[in-house]
């Protein structure tokens, strides 16, 4: 959290966040997945820009180190053998050929955040005008409800604080004009990071040159469930998003979700308030049911009773 | 005791009365850690259990504690819970119970059919927060379980939650509303008048009952300051 006059979106918050200083473009970050060689250079620079050391794992037989995203490891490269359809080269007789599709994997800073709709602690979750969402961890109480919101599996809960982390895109970097870590480090310029115009741009000249080379469903990955996100891709396969390591199709945040943070929470608290004052006017109205006397509910004849009020005047 | 001029019986004994107000702490904890949780609004609510981070760390243990005591009432309280032949047509005459005309309505066992409600509300909530609440549990629990299923279990948990909430005021509410209510579940007796005018069956099935037709508070375990109490009303039997 670098900036905090520039926020169009805070979570768990009805008023409006200050956000005098949103003149700003909106940025974006472009993976194009088919100029990626796995190299990890991102990993590391994120590690190093952050000042993460993430503990050392164990090989697992695969390329996929570490295996998944963690609260110290924001970015991690999924490793993908697919069986696709046989592009380019003369060998007509293949239908198929083997593809080893690599993706860097973080989190997608969607213009609709599932994590900042759910998130239940005011401003630990924000949005900047830039389109960076950007988690506060000061404010985090740890309750994990961003990995309930997110449509992306992206946000981790530290083992050692309890507070959820993910990519900030660099914010601080960006903040002060540079570009985020990963994209300084990329070897191949496969991460590419400017205005998302400008990225869009550059996006649609890659799919063309992709789809020139045989590459015919090339598509930019810019899911417009979520509003767009600052960070596309480039995918080869722009068809079938899900051969590079479950990239959902049309990812949204979750119906569930939103009805849990969306609507029932005013009607619900509407509904507890009108309860409690329904009685309240209620006793003013139509008052309490006293207490019965002897007399009314057994009469004056009831033995069983008038001996008992007698013994008490005797004692 | 303020009875001095009435005869009482038992209407919940020592473990009862605590099991009751131990929980009610703990609801009243749950709902208002839980609340913060639901609607940024009750956010400040969230300082009840010492700060936001507090109340999510401590919300699902006060939860397990409800459910356990929750469990053992519900086991207790079941049999006088089911539903009885007059219960509907009580219902059917709300009208006049919440116009106090009481002397129409039918009689009814140890439960009105309003109390019924609450207790079958909760024995449906209460699960059901506590299987939800597990699978949302952080760090413990929610690693083990998918993601849509978690998204699931906190739609419901809130709505388990508020039928419980509401549940619960209309519960305060009925023992404000209804006067004798609170000393029986603080002091756990209620006059004989009391008894019979609002639980008609439930007072003749005691009744059977020497000590509690005779009004014997020394026999069900009071403690020592009320059966001194007891002893001045000179109408113990023993």
């Amino acid at each position: 959290m670098i900036n905090s006059q520039n926020i169009v979106a805070r979570s768990a918050t009805t008023l409006p966040a200050p956000h005098a200083r949103d003149n700003v473009v909106e940025v974006a970050k472009l993976i194009d997945v088919s100029k990626c060689i796995g190299c990890k250079a991102c990993q590391v620079a994120c590690m190093e820009w952050n000042d993460l050391r993430d503990d050392v794992g164990e090989c697992h037989g695969v390329y996929d180190n570490p295996m998944d995203l963690t609260a110290e490891s924001w970015t991690v490269m999924r490793f993908n053998e697919v069986e696709t359809d046989f592009v380019g080269g003369e060998d007509v007789s293949r239908e198929k050929e083997l593809s080893w599709l690599i993706r860097k994997d973080g989190c997608m800073h969607c213009a609709e955040p599932g994590c900042l709709e759910a998130c239940p602690a005011p401003g630990a979750i924000v949005k900047y005008a830039n389109g960076i969402v950007d988690f506060d961890s000061n404010n985090c109480i740890g309750c994990g409800y961003c990995i309930t919101g997110c449509p992306f599996n992206i946000p981790r809960i530290s083992e050692k604080d309890s507070k959820s982390y993910k990519c900030t895109l660099c914010s601080d970097r960006v903040n002060v004009g540079l570009e985020p870590a990963c994209v300084k480090a990329c070897p191949t310029n496969c991460i590419e990071f400017g205005s998302k115009k400008d990225m869009l741009a550059r996006a649609e000249k890659r799919v063309n040159d992709l789809k020139e080379r045989g590459y015919e469903k090339a598509g930019v990955y810019d899911p417009a469930g979520v509003g767009g996100t600052h960070v596309m891709y480039v995918l080869h396969h722009g068809d079938d998003p899900g051969l590079y390591h479950g990239l959902p199709k049309d990812p949204r945040i979750s119906p569930v979700v939103g009805a849990w943070k969306g609507i029932t929470k005013p009607i619900m608290s509407a509904i507890l308030g009108i309860t409690a004052f329904a009685g309240f006017f209620h006793y003013i109205t139509k008052g309490p049911k006293e207490e019965p006397t002897d007399e009314e509910v057994f009469g004056e004849g009831d033995d069983d009773h008038r001996v008992s009020r007698e013994e008490e005047h005797r004692s | 005791m303020n009875f001095k001029k009435q005869k009482t019986m038992l209407r919940y004994g020592p473990g009862t009365r605590a099991n009751h107000w131990a929980m009610a702490g703990a609801f009243i904890l749950l709902a208002l850690s839980g609340l913060a949780f639901f609607h940024p609004p009750f956010f400040f609510l969230s300082h009840t259990l010492g700060g936001p981070v507090w109340s999510r760390v401590l919300h699902p243990f006060i939860g397990v504690v409800l459910f356990v005591l929750f469990v053992i009432i519900a086991v207790r309280q079941l049999r006088h819970n089911l539903l009885m032949h007059n219960d509907m047509k009580w219902m059917r005459q709300m009208g006049d119970v919440l116009n106090n005309r009481d002397d129409k309505l039918p009689p009814i066992g140890k439960y009105n059919p309003g109390q019924k409600m609450v207790f079958w509300a909760l024995v449906v909530c209460i699960p059901v927060l506590l299987i939800t609440g597990v699978i949302m549990w952080r760090p413990w629990f929610a690693g083990f379980f998918p993601i849509p299923l978690i998204r699931v279990a906190s739609l419901l948990h809130a709505l388990a939650a508020f039928i419980a909430i509401a549940t619960i005021i209309v519960h305060v509410y009925a023992a404000i509303w209804v006067k004798g209510s609170i000393k029986a579940m603080t002091r756990g007796r209620v006059t004989h008048a009391w008894a019979k005018h609002h639980h008609p069956l439930w007072y003749e099935e005691e009744m059977k009952d020497p000590s509690q037709r005779a009004g014997d508070e020394s026999a069900h375990g009071r403690d020592t300051a009320s059966r001194h109490g007891a002893r001045h009303d000179g109408r113990t039997s023993g």
